[in-house]
Formats: C-alpha cells, sequence, structure tokens
C-alpha cells in the first residue's frame, strides 16, 4: 500500500496550526486556567486569588450533595444512553429494512439532532406538564401519577426522556450508516439458510454493527455528562429538591450564578477527569470485543 | 431614480448621524429587567438622550439581574465593563468586597451635582448605604412583599383581610369551609418573602452579626427562630390542603393562579401590581394588603427588593459625568413619578411619593393598592436587623433555602432538618467567601 505523505514538514505544520490554535484557545488554554482556578480562591471581580491546595477538591469530595449530583449524573448517563441506543438501533433496523415509507421516516428521524436543547426541553415541559395536555389526563384517572415538580423520580424520567429523544437522530444516522455497509449478500445468505428476520438480526447485523455500537457508546456517554446542560436549565433547574441537579449544571449554578468560580472549577476538573476516565475504560474493556470488519 | 435619490438620503443622513454622534459622549449602561419592564426602562434612556446633547447612553439588556451580573463581571476582567450596571442585593457582596465600583454619593458629590440624600426613605437609602452610612448605589427599582387577595373569595367566606398569621390561617379555613374545591393560598416557596421579609417584619434577625454588617465571621440562625414555626405551618397547610403549591412547573405560578381566579390568596413583590392587573381574568375582584405577623409581635419596617445602580471602576471621568447626569435625570420627581406610573415600583424619595399622592395617584384603579408598599416599608424606622443583608455567596445560600424547603414539602425531611441543613450548608459558603476575601472587612 502507497501511503500520502507529505515531503515538506513546514507545509504540514502549516495545514494543521488552524486547527491547533482553535483547539489551543478553546481547550488547552481555558482547561489551564480552570486548573489554576481550582487551587485557589478566585474573586469573581479580580483583585487576586489565594492559594488554596486541595482545599476546594477536598471540600467538594466530602460533600454528600457532590456525590448525590455524581450519582444523579450517573444514572441520566445511563438512562439515557441505553434509551437513545437502543430506541435508535430499532427506528434503524426498521429503516433499512425499506418498510413502506421509511423514506420520509428517515427524514424525519433525523431532523431532532438540528434541534437545540433548550428546545428540546421547552417543547417537553409542555409534554410533560402535569397540569395541561395529555399527563392531565392520566393525573386525573389515576392521582398523583405524574407529578415531577415534587417527586425527583418523575423529574429524572422527565428530563432523561427528553435529553435520549435529541440523541436518538444521531445515533440513527450512524446505525443506519452502519447496517447499510454490511453486505447484503451475507443477509442473502443467511436467508437462504432459513433464518428468518429476527435471527438475521441477531446473528449477522447486531454483531457487524458492532464497531459502531461502541463508537456511538463512547459519544452518548460523553454527551450525557457534558451536553445536558440546555436540557435540565429550561425544564427542571435541576430540581425538585436537586434530584436533577447534574454535574455540569451544578458548575454552572454555583459558577455563574453563584459567583464561586473556583469550586465550579475544581467541578469542572472532576468532571474533565471523570470522562476522560470513562473513555480510556470503555476502549480498555469494551473495545477488545469488538471486531473491526 | 426615487431609489437612488432615497438611498443617497439614507447615506447622508448615516454619515451626517455619525459624526454628530461621534461628537457626544458615549457610555454604557447594562440592566437586567426583562420583558414589559426591560422595554420600560430602555425608555429612561431614550427620554434622557432626546432630553440633552452632550452624552449618549446605550443600553443593553440582559435577561435576569444574575446573567446581568455574571456579564458584567466577565466584561470588567476583559476590560469592557459597561459604566453603569443594574444589580440585584444577592449579587453585589462581591462587588462591595472588590471595590471595583464608584461610590454614587462620592460621584455626585465629585461632580458637584445636588442631590438631597436625605429626601430618600431611609429603609431604602440604608438598604444601599455602607455600615458607614455612604450610598454606594443608586436607588432605582425599589419593591417589597405584600400580601394579594381575592376580595370577592373572602366576602363569601366572610372574613376580613387577615393581619396576622393566625387570622390568614382561620381565613384559608373559612374560604375552604365556603368552597371545599377552591384554591385558598397558591404558594410557591421564596426566601425573600418567607425569610427575608418575614424575618425583618419581626424584627428578627437571620445571621449573627445584625444580619452580616458586623463582621465577616457571621453564621446563620435561622433554624432557630420563629421563621422555623412559620415554615412547619406552611408545610402543614399543604398537608392539610389548605395551600397548594404553585410553581411554573406545575403550570402556573402562584402569580398566575390568582389572576386567572384560581387561588385566593398570594405572597409577592408588589412590582407584581401592574403584572397582576394585566393578568387578571374578567371579574376578578382583588386588593393587596400588608404580609400578616404572628399575634403577639410588634411590627417592623419591612426591607426592600429590587435593584439598584452601581458604577464601576475604571471608566473615565468623561463618562463618569455622563453616569452621574443620567442619575441626576433619574432622580427628578418627574423621571421617577413616570418610571413608577409605568411600572409597579414604589417611589424612592418621599417628594416624588407626596407628589403622587396629592395629586390623587393611589386613590384610583389600577394604581390604587401599591401606597401599601410604602407603608410597609416605613411602618417603623430601620434598625439593626431590618436595614437588610449583608452577606456573601447569597445567590448560593438562598438556593439552599429553597433546595431544603422543597425537598421539606416533598415530604423527604422535617422541615427543622430541612432549615438546619441548609443553615448548616450556608454557614459553610459564608465560611468560603470570607477565606475568599480573607483579612477584608465588609465595608
Amino acid at each position: 500500500m502507497k501511503r500520502a505523505v507529505f515531503n515538506n514538514n513546514w507545509v504540514a505544520a502549516a495545514m494543521v496550526a488552524p486547527q491547533l490554535l482553535i483547539i489551543f484557545v478553546f481547550f488547552y488554554w481555558p482547561t489551564s486556567q480552570a486548573l489554576y482556578w481550582a487551587f485557589t480562591l478566585e474573586q469573581p471581580w479580580g483583585g487576586g486569588n489565594t492559594w488554596v491546595g486541595f482545599d476546594n477538591f477536598t471540600a467538594l469530595l466530602t460533600d454528600d450533595l457532590y456525590w448525590y449530583s455524581v450519582q444523579v449524573s450517573v444514572v441520566y448517563a445511563i438512562g439515557s444512553t441505553v434509551l437513545a441506543i437502543g430506541m435508535a438501533l430499532i427506528l434503524a433496523v426498521f429503516v433499512d429494512r425499506q418498510l413502506r415509507g421509511f423514506k420520509a421516516y428517515k427524514i424525519g428521524m433525523i431532523w431532532p439532532y438540528a434541534i437545540a436543547a433548550p428546545a428540546v426541553g421547552l417543547a417537553f415541559r409542555f409534554i410533560f406538564n402535569p397540569g395541561a395536555g395529555i399527563m392531565l389526563y392520566f393525573n386525573e384517572v389515576f392521582p398523583g401519577i405524574w407529578d415531577p415538580n415534587s417527586n425527583g423520580a418523575h423529574a429524572m424520567t422527565m428530563v432523561i426522556i427528553a435529553g435520549a429523544w435529541k440523541q436518538v437522530a444521531y445515533n440513527f444516522i450512524f446505525f443506519l450508516a452502519g447496517l447499510q455497509s454490511i453486505p447484503r449478500s451475507l443477509l442473502e445468505a443467511g436467508a437462504m439458510d432459513g433464518a428468518r428476520v429476527l435471527r438475521r438480526m441477531r446473528d449477522i447485523q447486531l454483531p457487524l454493527l458492532a464497531p459502531t455500537f461502541f463508537f456511538v457508546l463512547v459519544i452518548n456517554i460523553t454527551d450525557s455528562f457534558t451536553d445536558s446542560f440546555g436540557i435540565v436549565d429550561t425544564m427542571t433547574n435541576g430540581g425538585p429538591a436537586r434530584a436533577t441537579n447534574l454535574m455540569v449544571y451544578k458548575i454552572f449554578n454555583d459558577g455563574f450564578q453563584g459567583l464561586d468560580y473556583s469550586g465550579a472549577a475544581a467541578q469542572s476538573i472532576i468532571l474533565m477527569l471523570l470522562v476522560v476516565s470513562l473513555t480510556v475504560v470503555q476502549f480498555r474493556y469494551i473495545e477488545r470485543k469488538v471486531h473491526y470488519t | 431614480m426615487n431609489k437612488t435619490i432615497v438611498s443617497l438620503a439614507a447615506l447622508a443622513t448615516a454619515v451626517w448621524g455619525s459624526a454628530a454622534s461621534a461628537e457626544k459622549i458615549k457610555f454604557e449602561y447594562w440592566y437586567g429587567l426583562s420583558g414589559d419592564l426591560g422595554e420600560t426602562l430602555k425608555e429612561t434612556c431614550n427620554r434622557f438622550n432626546a432630553a440633552q446633547d452632550t452624552y449618549e447612553i446605550s443600553c443593553v439588556g440582559y435577561d435576569g439581574y444574575e446573567l446581568v451580573v455574571q456579564s458584567a463581571i466577565a466584561a470588567f476582567r476583559a476590560g469592557k465593563a459597561p459604566t453603569i450596571l443594574q444589580s440585584f442585593d444577592a449579587g453585589t457582596a462581591d462587588l462591595m468586597m472588590s471595590g471595583e465600583f464608584y461610590p454614587v454619593q462620592k460621584m455626585m458629590a465629585d461632580f458637584q451635582i445636588e442631590i438631597d440624600w436625605d429626601n430618600y426613605f431611609p429603609g431604602i437609602k440604608n438598604y444601599y448605604s455602607s455600615s458607614k452610612g455612604e450610598l454606594f448605589s443608586m436607588p432605582f427599582n425599589s419593591s417589597t412583599a405584600v400580601m394579594y387577595y381575592n376580595v370577592a373569595d373572602l366576602e363569601k367566606a366572610g372574613v376580613k383581610a387577615p393581619e396576622t398569621w393566625e387570622d390568614f390561617e382561620a381565613a384559608l379555613k373559612a374560604v375552604k369551609a365556603a368552597d371545599p374545591a377552591r384554591c385558598a393560598f397558591g404558594y410557591e416557596p421564596s426566601v425573600w418573602i418567607d425569610l427575608e421579609q418575614f424575618s425583618a417584619i419581626h424584627n428578627i434577625g437571620i445571621a449573627t452579626n445584625n444580619n452580616g454588617y458586623d463582621g465577616m465571621d457571621t453564621q446563620f440562625n435561622y433554624n432557630s427562630t420563629l421563621h422555623v414555626k412559620h415554615m412547619e405551618n406552611i408545610q402543614r397547610w399543604v398537608t392539610e390542603g389548605l395551600a397548594e403549591v404553585k410553581v411554573a412547573a406545575t403550570g402556573a405560578t402562584s402569580q398566575d393562579a390568582f389572576a386567572q381566579n384560581v387561588c385566593s390568596f398570594y405572597f409577592g413583590s408588589i412590582a407584581s401590581h401592574s403584572s397582576v392587573h394585566l393578568k387578571a381574568v374578567d371579574g376578578l375582584t382583588w386588593d393587596v394588603a400588608m404580609l400578616p405577623i404572628y399575634a403577639g409581635t410588634t411590627r417592623h419596617n419591612s426591607v426592600v427588593g429590587g435593584a439598584s445602580l452601581w458604577v464601576l471602576s475604571g471608566k473615565s471621568e468623561d463618562e463618569y459625568r455622563g453616569a452621574a447626569e443620567y442619575m441626576k435625570f433619574l432622580a427628578t420627581p418627574e423621571s421617577e413619578k413616570w418610571w413608577v406610573a409605568e411600572t409597579g415600583y414604589i417611589p424612592v424619595t418621599k417628594t416624588a411619593f407626596d407628589e403622587l399622592t396629592t395629586e390623587g395617584f393611589y386613590t384610583a384603579s389600577p394604581y390604587k393598592g401599591r401606597e401599601v408598599a410604602m407603608q410597609s416599608l416605613t411602618i417603623t424606622e430601620p434598625g439593626p436587623l431590618t436595614r437588610g443583608y449583608r452577606l456573601g455567596s447569597m445567590i448560593q445560600t438562598r438556593a439552599e433555602w429553597k433546595s431544603e424547603v422543597e425537598a421539606a414539602l416533598a415530604g423527604q425531611k422535617t422541615m427543622q432538618e430541612a432549615l438546619d441543613t441548609a443553615v448548616e450548608r450556608s454557614n459553610v459558603m459564608l465560611a468560603k467567601f470570607a477565606k475568599t476575601y480573607d483579612g477584608k472587612t465588609l465595608p
């Protein structure tokens, strides 16, 4: 195989420079600032800061409510990822089978990804409003069956559904692409051997989809930790009684609203380490089971 | 042909306009009022620009006080802060500690602008002053909490507007007896009303050191005051069905539920007086009264809410002169009366209030009832426990109270446990605040 190489390294450097610059400005620089703030007590209006070592971290790690926030984030991450991947997979398999009207569905299914998270949150707030619309009927038949304003589990369910709904579209595109890259001949061979639809899915399509599945899993987990802010902000504001106070929302709340810049910086560092380590774990232990064709 | 003339004319106007405005001294003003109130505020800027041609104020609106404060901080750190910032009480402790502001009283004196500071209501002036009495920020949109009640419901139940919490509970029962399906009290947890206003009118503190004025080593103590009993009462009313929790997430805020003739009582800011008028459904008869007190206690003045105008440091003398002129403009009785009539806010000077009263402003609908707020604010001279709160991390400590009270209302813990936790956690934040500004004292 012939490898394409640049003979002139300066050209190569010039080509990647804009990208590196963007990463530096929007990632490395803010991260290093956050790292510095996390070890100090920063005064919001400037005017100096005090070095406090690991104080901010110990304060967080000994705080029950911080651990509660971590716990809530993990529940959200697992819930929304399972739901988003599961739904996307089912939808993609059916579109791939080219059932009637699949072209229209395909486009319709991609759209939600183009909707901004706060808009999703607002729409679902209407849908899940216990005092109006469809949930009102349920509440009239079974009083108290749906009360996201005082019941934390209900609020979490609501946020998970909204978050997953948005993510389904993204996953769908990848699953569909993955399914369509599976050679038809394999499926036809399976059919000739007498395997029915479900059997072909289980034994041929899903195993061959593993690389896509792995990619989507990593993206979804990361996304659910870092990108859930808009939905929480519009739907629950982290409540009731902190039941949906996800880590990323807590950072915003403490830092930007509460002006506790240092505490928020320390939380960002912890969140970053968490996401990095989760990704490492996924690559080490789950990727082993993935066979790239 | 015509088009060419029009565009040439437009171009000429643009060039001429920018040349003319280049001679004006420009400065920025960022504010946090949004919606109708924000539009009205913007109008004060237009009126100022139209009234003189030396200065040009450019007003930028944000969606809420928290957002405007956080944006101003980010801009300040980048050296692009506005000259004037509208900020609310909870956001200003950090600003006070940083010293990055120009006290308005000093600024007005430096520019030889005469303002009769004694003309300001003491409750309002004290709230925005240092512990030594120097006014830091310009009083502007002030309010206080009042009780809104449905006149028809109370008549039907045969009760008068309650003046004590005991009578309030009796009134709730009477409303329920008259119509069991009625929402007697639409309750929305509000730290500003349930804790801060409540404590002031009962002349009890919420924290040591006279609510933080006397030192940085302050501790909250509202978990051992009358506040606990009050919150337990509210919780009991919710459990007994006398009160219903009405928040945005239930579909209607307590204010909406009141204006839609669903609930008989609601507690809110006097600034909502005009909103309730706008939202009120046909046939709703309502009035406002001072917050109830517990029987056997003496009523004290309530504290002021709303926001004030801060002048930030690091600006040129010209910009400061512009800011001073704008504030002088706002302080004229005409501007003040216009602002008061257009919004639900209360007049901040005695002159404006007296003139409005003689003009009969408070006797006719839709403004009738707003004088209750003045009465509530001025019923006593502000004392050490009723002049305000000088506490750090106030946004976070208020949020702690709210989360814990929500947890208690959801039945996860008792009210006493909830308030204990809120106090304990808030004290950690106060300690952290003190450490951030190690060795400094609140002005």
